[in-house]
């Protein structure tokens, strides 16, 4: 990743204009060429450093729904319950995180009866309550990660 | 110009769930695929903008591999009447990147609000929330800094389900 790359990255991580020609725009922008900037993006997208890229809808607004969970998994089953969360669609992310309740996960639904559908089917397969954190207030959003 | 009819825009959605096409004029190609123009396919980009359909409009960024590996989840007990007024004052501070309030569920879990803190080295995150404790005066609330310490799974937004139907616009 070279300073073009950081450039791009951080300018982008504040949104791509609503324009037709939004690459020439960033080019004007950033002092580049907008074809420069498709392929560094797609490198990125290809390397794993994005995961995505395009506008991302905020699934409340659209009827769907999110929700933080947790589950208290023991050692021993530890890697068999993720591989049993990282099959089901409606997992987003999830982390081991060093408390008791060890495995943290976002779950992602396109309806609120989709996230208690969802929970329920956790906790018939792996047998184990799950700590279900859905939030109540929001104070900020703002993941900018300068790189 | 014409603006799109409802299956159109259902389209839509779905087609930017999988992401802006990397091409020069992307919104043309997407109206190439709709059956519809560039400017109506951008002036519906722009309307959802407008209202707030979009959390962001941009990239996600694999943090992990950007070298964001000290990614902690700082969680305290709040008493009732001051979580909001907490709540704005973390959600501000710098560093903080995302602020929820979320329910207790005694006896399991007596936390009600929640900070994300990214960044490269876990002491030096640490030391940071350790200042943003002290100077917001709540070093002597009950909290927790929980580590993540493997990623199993990060992607972006997409919920490949079914979209709902127009919810959004009634």
């Amino acid at each position: 990743m070279d300073d073009l790359d950081r450039r791009l990255i951080n300018r982008l991580q504040h949104g791509l204009p609503l324009v037709p020609q939004p690459w020439q725009a960033l080019a004007n922008e950033l002092n580049s060429q907008p074809q420069l900037l498709r392929q560094r993006v797609q490198a990125l997208l290809d390397d794993g450093t994005l995961t995505r890229f395009g506008p991302m809808f905020d699934i409340e607004r659209v009827g769907g729904a999110f929700t933080l969970a947790a589950l208290a998994v023991p050692e021993e089953r530890f890697d068999t319950v993720a591989e049993q969360l990282h099959a089901m669609p409606e997992v987003a992310h999830n982390y081991r995180r060093g408390h008791a309740w060890n495995m943290w996960f976002v779950l992602a639904c396109a309806t609120p009866d989709g996230i208690s559908a969802s929970i329920a089917h956790i906790e018939q397969l792996t047998g184990l309550p799950v700590l279900n954190l859905p939030k109540e207030e929001t104070y900020h959003v703002g993941l900018h990660l300068p790189v | 110009m014409n603006g799109l009819d409802p299956r159109q825009r259902t389209a839509l959605r779905q087609q930017l769930e999988n992401g802006l096409p990397l091409t020069a004029r992307p919104w043309q190609t997407l109206a190439e695929q709709l059956g519809s123009s560039e400017a109506a396919v951008l002036e519906q980009a722009r309307q959802w903008n407008d209202e707030g359909l979009f959390r962001r409009f941009g990239l996600v960024v694999h943090h992990r591999n950007l070298g964001f590996r000290a990614n902690a989840m700082l969680v305290l007990d709040i008493p009732d009447h001051q979580v909001d007024a907490i709540g704005e004052r973390l959600g501000r501070a710098d560093g903080v990147n995302l602020c929820y309030q979320r329910p207790r569920r005694l006896p399991h879990w007596p936390f009600n609000l929640f900070c994300m803190v990214h960044g490269r080295e876990r002491a030096a995150v640490q030391a940071h929330i350790a200042e943003l404790l002290a100077r917001h005066g709540l070093d002597q609330m009950p909290h927790r800094l929980l580590f993540s310490t493997r990623a199993f799974k990060q992607r972006g937004g997409r919920f490949t389900p079914s979209l709902p139907q127009e919810t959004a616009h009634g």
